[in-house]
């Protein structure tokens, strides 16, 4: 039992396990949290302290997706591929949660895919509802997301694209070509949130003044505020009060 | 001040501060200035009475014809969407109403309709909620079109206009303050239904309002602006965008329908049970101010007809239905109650939490200091304000604050186009192309 097991795993050829892989994998993701039960200073009997969950997966949802939801990643995916890009490439994955359909574009491809969208008569996503900005703090790697909600007056549908670039790179090419109403939208993500957006032709500040430093709506931004007195007692800032999340 | 000028790259600048109009006209005759190419650059705004509220025009003038126009915004900038990320969800209705002031139950419901997509206990709704709400919304909707109009006539001149229509804002108001307790800024929507029932009479009160009241205020104003020659002749055919145009720019609401398009999201993608209700769409195709005018005086009768639904359904119904979700999780648990010295708690309620139950107790000392919790995700959910469409984009990470809200607000996509309706016109048709959007600068800039 003792020192031949290895040395016979060595000889023998064994075809891949696809669990062991998955697992491999699962350990090479980031950590995001250690411990229980967010004790750091006191003696843990546990043994729990020393847990380390690392990042989930990310979802994707599998086909059927159900509604009109298959129509267009159909129609899409037929349209991209004549036009020599691959579906696969251009969208990395599907996600239907709350019957909402979102499509996470590789930004490389989203002028592109947006194109698309608005051209293809299958499609018709006429009018594109702005931008919204979204810093995922945790998310490494994809911290800032461009979510962009498009409507098809011609055939009654609504579909959201969602974009991420790393925070080292915030760069994430201009739909204003395709949207020309997403220019002010695209302002005040680049304002609250510092994403770039690459051909935009004029990407100021929108709502901040011009000279302000930094970028408010980032979660590594601090609210501010100060301590209100009311009746002897002193309320502290929102930002400083006991939160339960 | 001093008018002082300088030689550049294109060509002689004047800065003028005013008052000293002599000035330049000495320093042009000085510097023998002739050029056949003289542009004035003049600043409207953001103090200015024509511009809607604080929003500033950056208008480039070729003697009587606007060049361009730039638009300047953020004069009204107060950080709601990231206040509420610091507050639990039911706490952000009383931020996000306060985001576009004149159409606050929009503001309101579009949020509470995401939170409650999120949880996903739409279907849990009380049917006299969805009916409080949409009579809410239609209320909401005349007074929002009341100022609207109204604004028109004053920044066009019409003095009496302005006064006429402030004068049926008022009577709803009066009505929204009968219902919510307030005026403005109600925060009367709450995610799982509406904060309190109608109170006692107003039943009445808004049969009056609908039966007598706003239709014949609606006729006089009518009858001031619909044939006046001067109304006609500064917005016939002025502030042109056509429905590419509309398209392009992300314009909705009485614009996109004032070009000829009848998109209504009450019609198209209804929410609240719009569905069962009966009313229409108007339309014009003239993609002229004066067509975005008529859109918006038809749409208060067609919101007197969904009203008067309303109140039949409300008046079938029994007091005692809920108004509020009946999971104890997420519904607010406090009742409202009239007492001597005004609305506050409800005795009952306290009576029950202080002597009856220690579970009623802890509820809510949960629900209200702490919150209900929402399952991560994001959602996007769109209504149909007076506007366009207001839509807000909410995503929970699974916690007690909303981890971002935002608010697609039609203002602020609206008045983009501004730039379009105005270059090449008349610098008098700035005005009644601003009008004719109806920005709301609290919407614009949150």
């Amino acid at each position: 039992m003792s020192g031949d097991g290895p040395v016979s795993d060595e000889n023998q050829e064994q075809p891949p396990d696809e669990a062991a892989l998955a697992g491999q994998q699962r350990l090479s993701e980031q950590v995001v949290r250690t411990g229980m039960f967010g004790t750091e200073t006191s003696g843990d009997t546990s043994g729990y302290g020393g847990l380390q969950v690392r990042r989930a997966p990310l979802p994707s949802t599998p086909r059927p997706y159900g509604s009109y939801f298959d129509e267009i990643t159909d129609a899409l995916a037929a349209r991209l591929t004549e036009d020599g890009t691959g579906f696969g490439d251009a969208v990395e994955r599907v996600i239907v949660d709350r019957g909402e359909l979102t499509l996470h574009v590789r930004r490389e491809y989203l002028v592109a895919v947006a194109r698309t969208l608005r051209d293809e008569p299958t499609l018709a996503f006429e009018l594109c509802g702005g931008v919204s900005g979204v810093h995922y703090l945790n998310d490494i790697g994809r911290e800032l997301h461009a979510v962009y909600h498009l409507v098809s007056i011609t055939h009654n549908r609504r579909l959201r694209l969602e974009v991420s670039a790393p925070d080292a790179d915030p760069h994430i090419p201009s739909v204003v070509d395709v949207y020309p109403g997403c220019n002010w939208h695209e302002r005040e993500t680049w304002d609250f949130f510092g994403i770039i957006f690459d051909g935009h032709p004029g990407l100021t500040r929108i709502e901040m003044p011009d000279d302000w430093k930094g970028h408010p709506q980032r979660k590594d931004y601090p609210l501010g505020g100060i301590p209100v007195e009311y009746r002897g007692a002193t309320v502290p800032p929102p930002d400083e009060r006991r939160s339960y999340t | 001040m001093t008018a002082n000028t300088d030689a550049g790259a294109e060509g002689r600048v004047y800065n003028v501060g005013g008052q000293d109009w002599d000035e330049i006209v000495r320093a042009a005759q000085q510097a023998g200035d002739r050029s056949d190419h003289e542009h004035l650059i003049v600043n409207m705004g953001p103090q200015h009475p024509s511009t809607h509220g604080v929003l500033r025009l950056i208008l480039t003038l070729d003697g009587e014809t606007v060049t361009e126009l730039r638009p300047v915004i953020g004069y009204l900038h107060t950080g709601i969407e990231k206040s509420m990320e610091f507050r639990t969800w039911t706490q952000g209705v009383t931020f996000c109403t306060r985001a576009d002031y004149l159409s606050p139950i929009f503001n309101e419901t579009a949020y509470c309709l995401a939170v409650e997509k999120l949880l996903g206990i739409e279907a849990e709704i009380p049917e006299r909620a969805s009916i409080l709400r949409v009579l809410l919304m239609e209320l909401n909707r005349i007074a929002s079109h009341m100022t609207a109009i109204g604004t028109f006539g004053l920044e066009l001149g019409a003095t009496t206009v302005f006064l006429y229509a402030v004068r049926e804002r008022e009577n709803v108001l009066d009505l929204l303050e009968l219902i919510t307790g307030l005026r403005m800024n109600h925060a009367y929507v709450r995610p799982g239904g509406v904060s309190q029932d109608l109170p006692a009479g107003a039943l009445d009160k808004l049969r009056e309002f609908i039966g007598a009241v706003m239709p014949t205020q609606r006729r006089e104003l009518r009858s001031l602006l619909d044939g006046a020659p001067l109304f006609l002749a500064r917005t016939k055919d002025v502030a042109f965008l056509d429905l590419a145009g509309c398209m392009s720019l992300g314009v909705t609401g009485p614009l996109l329908r004032g070009t000829g398009l009848p998109w209504d999201l009450r019609k198209s993608q209804p929410y609240c049970g719009y569905e069962t209700y009966e009313f229409d769409v108007p339309t014009q195709d003239t993609c002229d101010a004066y067509g975005r005018y008529l859109v918006r005086i038809d749409e208060v009768d067609e919101s007197l007809k969904i009203i008067e639904q309303c109140l039949d359904r409300l008046a079938a119904g029994s007091a005692d239905d809920p108004v509020m979700i009946q999971d104890k999780k997420i519904g607010w648990p406090a009742r409202l109650a009239l007492g001597p010295d005004g609305l506050g708690n409800s005795p009952d309620h306290i009576a029950h939490i202080m002597g009856q139950s220690m579970e009623a107790l802890i509820h809510h000392f949960k629900l209200v200091t702490e919150g209900f919790r929402v399952p991560p995700g994001q959602v996007y959910v769109a209504v149909e304000s007076p506007r366009g469409e207001l839509g807000c984009h909410a995503v929970s990470d699974g916690g007690t604050r909303p981890y971002r809200a935002h608010f697609r607000d039609p203002s602020f996509t609206n008045l983009q186009a501004v730039s379009a309706m105005a270059e090449g016109g008349l610098v008098a048709d700035v005005i009644a192309a601003v009008a004719s959007i109806d920005p709301v600068l609290g919407g614009v800039d949150r």
